[in-house]
């Protein structure tokens, strides 16, 4: 892997406050890198750091193999997608997207083409000569992408740029930005607190939390093999059970439910004898006769607390001995959602679903 | 309206309204009046005149201290919007400000002071440090209070303005400079030319410090229309007093005219 | 990467600017210090110096410490030495004050009404109002009291109407209190009725509503809820209209006569023909510490009301 961007050891305080505890990972070529997590995670700080407007305590930040902290950010060869947008409100369209192009020290016919070009791709030409103020939320999102990626930067940082579109647009912004980051081929480091936009667009996700990287990895490993409590609770929702270890051998852990049954499932690395959490997601958790007969199947019974009808699912709460827990079923027909309340199901998961995390 | 009981509506303040409007212009308009009064005597009605006018504009102490007025306005003009933007810029894009409040507070000086205790004051330093020249005293005067009469609509301007805007300049590879001069200064330039027009209208129409400052050769002109109105009332007075009224409402029409075009033009959506 | 304590709190969207903004701070202040210090600060220092030296023989002053500029404020030395109280200053500062409330209240009582009344118009009219109302601003201050010269002097425009009415004739209003209030309100006004007018309009017309609709009539919804919203603009009103009013010079000069002097007017005096500088500048640094217990107690008054709320 080319790396595009590395990290390395970067803190940052502000007054009192640590919003970046020595921080390290790299981020490779022609990737779509997120950074995910709550608001004061640090993501925005260590975006600003890459953009140019903060520097770090300590540590370096290196782009393409070069040091980049000492170098200010009109020097650094690296776009930003503000949250705000931040289109000139004085320039029209075309101004904007010339303007990065202008500083470059591009020929006018240069610029005049790739402006074209850049409008043409966000489906903008037709109002090249407007103002900021005449566009709707969408359109100044392309705007800015568009004079973002105009001087062809060597990464592309974009600060939660769905936040301000209403759902639809999101969505189809989202399918958007995946095309032109594959068609450009540009690395884009891409900051939000939306786990959806996340797992959707990401070649790879860096979980933030409490200043530090909580967890780097695919989507589908960040979702499925979170490796500690905060990354099972931050992407996607999730059962936590307080559990006993009783043994563990090659990734795979022996634990005693509060139940009482004692199962074997994958664990992390950290997890040891003792105390630890069981972590199962709601959808992986069967009902009535889809829980029986699993093939490699853990199975008990629970009594139906309560149930939500959200439409496309029921989520029923579930008592299972004095544990409480969720589960969340497809209605695949108009007849799914049939199990009453106050109705005792079988209830199951495949043992290769749930995972045990460190407590 | 169709709105029975419009809780709102509070009754008599439209004639109140009418009244008041009524009270500023009427005033203004009996000045107006009086000047085309053809008799010496202003308040006497004996037909009307032009004459009054020629007389106005031939008056040689008048256009004297008229252009007076109009050096020292521009000159302060220039320094107080030059030191306010200045000040502006680093009060509130400033990193670190060390007694921020206190900076502000000692542009803002002159407006938190009685005029006639400055121009005193500054009257004794200049006698002390013994500055004689009524052109020198009046332009450091000047620009020192208008400084703030330039500031407050920059700053102002500036505060409402997104850091995000000069940080995406920085981003697309202009330096601070160009920064400056392509995104910061035409955005608050709507705050910076009614600082500047504020500014200039401050200065035309300072009468207590030019009047404890001026000397024989820096008569300016609120300080000559006094002379003027301890002489007695007079229709060329009158006179004056209509074409400068006309002129300053002229000018400040077409100042807010500019400044609302150019606000309304560069919203930040 | 270990499991590590979570804010607990959320901090607030953190978004220091620390490297792009440097030393803009220093230099940027600069001019502005140096003017200031120049010609303001430098000369309150000085002017106070002055208040407590000595009166020289032919006008001016020397540097020898004297507090007879500020024991004349209220006595009058007598031919053996002693101390006689004399309260002509003294009315002058009560009248100075007197008038400066006056004039603030009267521009208030109009300025609430009206400006809610302009608040209230559709926005084409609204923006017309609001220009009419700032551009009497724009002429000159001497203009706009001599006006009212024009209209209560001899042969003025409303003794003329009087006449006309029936009145006798050859009245005038000029030279008294009466004349120099009526100026003072009428130069101060726009400075009043601009900010109230600023509050006014963000006040949210829901929740006049919402008075109502919780039993309060109009004159309850003025008092407890419009009012008390309005709040800040008033007190900013306040502020422009009454620290002016306080060293008003023209409006006495010219309205009121030689008699009926105000602080400003005073002041004026001991630096042109009066000749007691020391005097003055302890006149001056009296009205200069009235204004800042005003300023001081009006900001007290503002951060607590802020505290509160």
């Amino acid at each position: 892997m080319n790396k595009a961007i590395e990290v390395k050891s970067v803190s940052k305080s502000f007054g009192a406050y640590q919003a970046l505890k020595s921080v390290s990972f790299d981020i490779g070529n022609n990737e779509f890198f997120t950074m995910l997590g709550p608001s004061g995670c640090g993501k925005t700080t260590l975006l600003r750091m890459l953009a140019g407007f903060e520097s770090p305590d300590t540590g370096s930040l290196l782009l393409n193999g070069k040091e980049v902290v000492s170098i200010p950010p009109h020097k650094r060869r690296v776009n930003t997608v503000f949250q705000s947008y931040a289109l000139f409100p004085h320039m029209t369209l075309e101004q904007n997207v010339a303007y990065g192009l202008e500083n470059l020290g591009w020929e006018k016919a240069r610029i005049r083409n790739r402006v074209g070009e850049m409008l043409e791709r966000v489906h903008m030409s037709a109002m090249a000569a407007r103002k900021p103020a005449q566009l709707s939320g969408g359109q100044r999102q392309r705007i800015a992408l568009a004079r973002a990626l105009a001087p062809e930067p060597e990464v592309l940082l974009l600060d939660e740029p769905l936040s301000a579109l209403d759902l639809k647009l999101r969505q189809a912004m989202r399918d958007e930005l995946r095309t032109l980051q594959r068609d450009t081929g540009i690395t884009f480091v891409f900051v939000t607190h939306d786990q959806e936009e996340a797992l959707d667009m990401s070649d790879r996700i860096a979980v933030l939390g409490g200043g530090d990287v909580q967890q780097i990895g695919t989507p589908t490993e960040i979702y499925e093999e979170p490796v500690n409590r905060f990354v099972a609770d931050f992407v996607g929702e999730t059962n936590f059970l307080d559990v006993e270890v009783l043994e563990t051998l090659g990734g795979q852990a022996t634990v005693r439910t509060p139940f009482g049954l004692d199962i074997t499932v994958p664990a992390t690395g950290s997890a040891a004898k003792g105390r630890a959490t069981l972590s199962v997601r709601p959808e992986k958790i069967n009902l009535g006769n889809q829980a029986q007969g699993i093939a490699n199947g853990i199975t008990f019974e629970g009594h139906v607390t309560s149930k939500n009808y959200m439409g496309g699912y029921t989520h029923y709460t579930l008592d299972v001995a004095g544990t409480q827990l969720r589960a969340s079923r497809r209605n695949a027909s108009r007849e799914g959602d049939t199990i009453p309340v106050g109705a005792t199901v079988p209830v199951g998961f495949v043992a290769g679903s749930a995972r045990v995390l460190a407590a | 309206m169709s709105i029975r009981h419009d809780v709102k509506r509070y009754p008599g303040l439209g004639p109140l309204t009418a009244f008041f409007f009524l009270y500023l212009y009427a005033p203004l308009a009996v000045i107006v009046i009086y000047s085309f009064n053809a008799n010496r005597v202003a308040g006497v009605w004996t037909g009307f005149s032009l004459k009054w006018y020629g007389s106005a504009l031939n008056n040689a102490a008048l256009m004297n201290a008229l252009e007076t007025s109009l050096i020292i306005a521009a000159i302060a003009t220039t320094v107080s919007t030059l030191i306010a933007l200045s000040a502006a810029l680093a009060i509130i894009r400033g990193k670190n400000v060390r007694f921020r409040k206190l900076s502000e507070t000692v542009v803002n000086l002159p407006l938190l002071l009685p005029e006639i205790v400055l121009a005193v004051a500054t009257l004794i330093l200049f006698s002390l440090i013994d500055i004689q020249n009524g052109m020198v005293r009046l332009t450091i005067a000047h620009s020192a209070f208008c400084t703030p009469f330039a500031f407050l609509p920059i700053r102002a301007r500036l505060q409402g303005m997104s850091l995000d805007l000069e940080e995406a300049s920085a981003d697309l590879y202009a330096d601070r400079w160009t920064t400056f001069r392509r995104v910061t200064l035409p955005l608050i330039f709507p705050g910076v030319f009614s600082g500047a027009m504020l500014a200039f209208l401050i200065s035309m129409d300072d009468f207590i410090t030019s009047n404890l400052l001026a000397t024989g050769g820096s008569t300016t002109l609120p300080v000559y229309i006094y002379s003027l109105i301890r002489a007695g009332t007079s229709p060329e007075l009158n006179a004056i007093a209509t074409l400068l009224i006309l002129a300053s409402l002229v000018l400040a029409t077409a100042a807010l005219l500019v400044a609302a075009r150019g606000t309304r033009e560069n919203a930040e959506p | 990467m270990t499991e590590s304590a979570l804010p607990t709190t959320a901090e607030t969207e953190r978004r220091p600017r620390t490297r792009f903004w440097h030393d803009l701070a220093f230099w940027g202040l600069l001019p502005s210090r140096l003017l200031m210090g120049f010609a303001l600060i430098l000369p309150i220092f000085i002017i106070a110096a002055v208040s407590v030296a000595t009166r020289g023989a032919y006008g001016g002053f020397t540097w020898d410490f004297n507090l007879a500029g500020y024991t004349q404020i209220l006595f009058n030395e007598g031919w053996t030495g002693e101390l006689e109280f004399t309260p002509q200053y003294l009315l002058i500062i009560i009248r100075t004050f007197l008038l400066a409330g006056a004039t603030t209240l009267i521009c208030l009582a109009f300025a609430v009404p009206v400006a809610y009344f302009i608040s209230r118009q559709p926005p084409g009219r609204k923006a017309i109002l609001v220009y009419l109302v700032t551009l009497p601003f724009w002429v000159s201050m001497i203009l706009r009291v001599y006006a009212w010269m024009i209209i209560l002097g001899k042969d003025g425009t409303l003794p003329n109407l009087l006449e006309i009415l029936g009145f006798q004739p050859g009245m005038s209003f000029m030279f008294n209190d009466g004349a120099t209030l009526t100026a003072m309100v009428y130069t101060a006004m726009p400075l009043m009725v601009l900010p109230v007018f600023a509050s006014i309009e963000k006040l949210d017309g829901t929740l006049i509503e919402a008075s109502h609709d919780l039993y309060g009539n109009r004159w309850v919804t003025l008092r407890r809820v419009i009012l008390p919203l309005t709040a800040p603009g008033i007190t900013a009103g306040a502020i422009l209209v009454f620290v002016p009013a306080l060293g008003a010079v023209l409006e006495p000069t010219l309205m009121g006569g030689g008699k009926q002097m105000m602080m400003g007017s005073l002041i004026q005096l001991q630096f042109g023909g009066g000749r007691n500088w020391p005097f003055g500048a302890a006149i001056a640094m009296t009205l200069m510490a009235l204004v800042m217990i005003f300023l001081i107690a009006t900001a007290l008054r503002a951060a607590r009301r802020e505290a509160m709320s």
